[in-house]
């Protein structure tokens, strides 16, 4: 029997799994195929939505679904987290003591944020990464009646184009409460043009300019002075907010580091085949990956059904049939319109003009997410 | 000891290049000598202008086919 076992029950282990319950269904039912996932968490996060909850659009509850439920039956589904890999023998040990041996391992582990890597930041800034903190900025929002807000970003951070977002909607809603005059906006950049896609930034920075929004690129947070209200930047400039809105730094997950397996939780990766540099029978997908490509849902949900596909025929044909491309396509709202970049390795992304058309359909997508992370869309 | 350190960001467009140098410039230690492949025509100019900023040092840029191939040593 081949054994494969997947670690992580978040977007991509998830598609992964569910992708090779179906492609290798017939295996499974003749016993030849044990397909295992080990999880964290019996809930299961849709991340993005924390955006709306910020904004007092989603209710926290609306975010979460059991892991089983979206799992197929044929999956052996423990929340049993890792916390021991012997990848030289095949086996992996859990938090209550249980070993599981494999053929094939899948990591999606994904990553968290880190917030105490800057000083001040956890103090001092808002953030929208976690429910707990997206319900408290939604009230730090609501009682907020003017001054500086300031918005700084965190490297590495997943899902790129939230900055962005997040400043597009920070304008609108304080329009929608009529006191948009009152609050002076000011976004902060890591690099030198205001989002990392070129496109983007040159689309973006006029719609800023027109919104009235302040922006500063080269801005990497060094500290934050909470007791002053003051954030600075390693490049040496600085600015006085009242309030302050941080995406901060990500990591991968400890037990990834506390294993060896990559600095700072990041595995290296194979860019095309998705296996862990020196390990063909270790699968990595999603934020555990170590590539230059987007810690996002979209990024995994591609890698996953590349990974899917290549695990089912090496099982049953023993090559694998093709190759991850670099596939991304992330919805970007901004405000009540929304437009979507989609690019790969070799393809920038060609961005369009945003419409009311694209916004509805990412508010439909919030709730097609749980078909696609079943692996039916 | 410091380290020679391989940034591989060629053929990517998010978070791109810049970014991901100073993804690896947070991770090094203080004397590690960072190489960023790109292939994005920007980077000979982005990657200066931050590096030089920050009060890094650019030891040498070069395009070797169709890759820059840009060295960074971290000073701070």
């Amino acid at each position: 029997m081949k054994k494969i076992l997947v670690i992580g029950g978040g977007t991509g282990g998830s598609i992964v799994a569910n992708n090779l319950s179906r492609q290798l269904s017939a295996k499974i039912r003749d016993g030849e195929v044990d397909i295992t996932m080990l999880s964290a968490s019996d809930k299961h996060m849709y991340q993005p939505g924390l955006l709306y909850v910020a904004f007092g659009e989603m209710m926290p509850d609306e975010l979460y679904r059991d892991q089983a439920s979206l799992l197929e039956s044929s999956i052996n589904f423990h929340v049993d987290p890792v916390e021991q890999f012997k990848l030289d023998e095949n086996w992996v040990k859990t938090k209550s003591g249980k070993t599981y041996d494999y053929d094939i391992l899948v990591i999606a582990t994904g990553s968290r944020v880190m917030p105490n890597k800057t000083p001040g930041l956890s103090e001092g800034a808002h953030s929208f990464y976690t429910e707990k903190g997206a319900v408290e900025l939604f009230k730090g929002l609501r009682d907020f009646e003017g001054g500086k807000l300031a918005i700084v970003v965190g490297v590495p951070h997943k899902c790129p184009i939230a900055p962005v977002e997040f400043t597009f909607a920070l304008d609108q809603y304080f329009k929608d409460r009529g006191i948009r005059d009152k609050v002076e906006i000011k976004y902060h950049y890591p690099i030198n043009r205001i989002h990392s896609i070129e496109n983007v930034a040159k689309w973006a920075k006029p719609e800023f300019d027109k919104m009235g929004i302040e922006y500063e690129t080269l801005f990497n947070v060094e500290e934050v002075d909470v007791e002053n209200k003051i954030v600075k930047s390693m490049e040496g400039s600085e600015y006085k907010y009242d309030m302050l809105v941080s995406i901060p730094e990500h990591h991968g997950m400890p037990v990834i580091e506390d294993n060896d397996l990559g600095q700072n939780g990041w595995i290296p990766t194979d860019r095309h085949k998705l296996t862990m540099n020196g390990h063909d029978n270790v699968y990595v997908i999603g934020d555990t990956t170590n590539l230059p490509v987007s810690k996002t849902g979209s990024a995994a949900h591609f890698e996953a059904e590349s990974v899917a596909t290549n695990i089912a025929s090496i099982i049953k044909i023993g090559t694998p049939v093709t190759e991850y491309d670099g596939k991304v396509m992330c919805f970007i709202e901004a405000g009540h319109e929304a437009t979507y970049a989609k690019f790969d390795y070799l393809n920038p992304p060609d961005l369009k003009t945003p419409n009311k058309a694209m916004h509805w359909l990412k508010m439909s997508y919030n709730k097609m997410y749980w078909t696609s992370v079943r692996g039916l869309l | 000891m410091s380290k020679n350190i391989l940034v591989d960001a060629r053929n990517t467009y998010c978070p791109g290049p810049l970014m991901e140098l100073i993804t690896y410039m947070r991770q090094a230690d203080v004397g590690d000598t960072l190489e960023l492949l790109s292939t994005d025509e920007g980077t000979v100019d982005d990657v200066p202008e931050w590096v030089n900023k920050i009060g890094h040092k650019i030891v040498s840029s070069e395009q070797i086919d169709e890759a820059w191939h840009i060295k960074i040593c971290k000073l701070k």
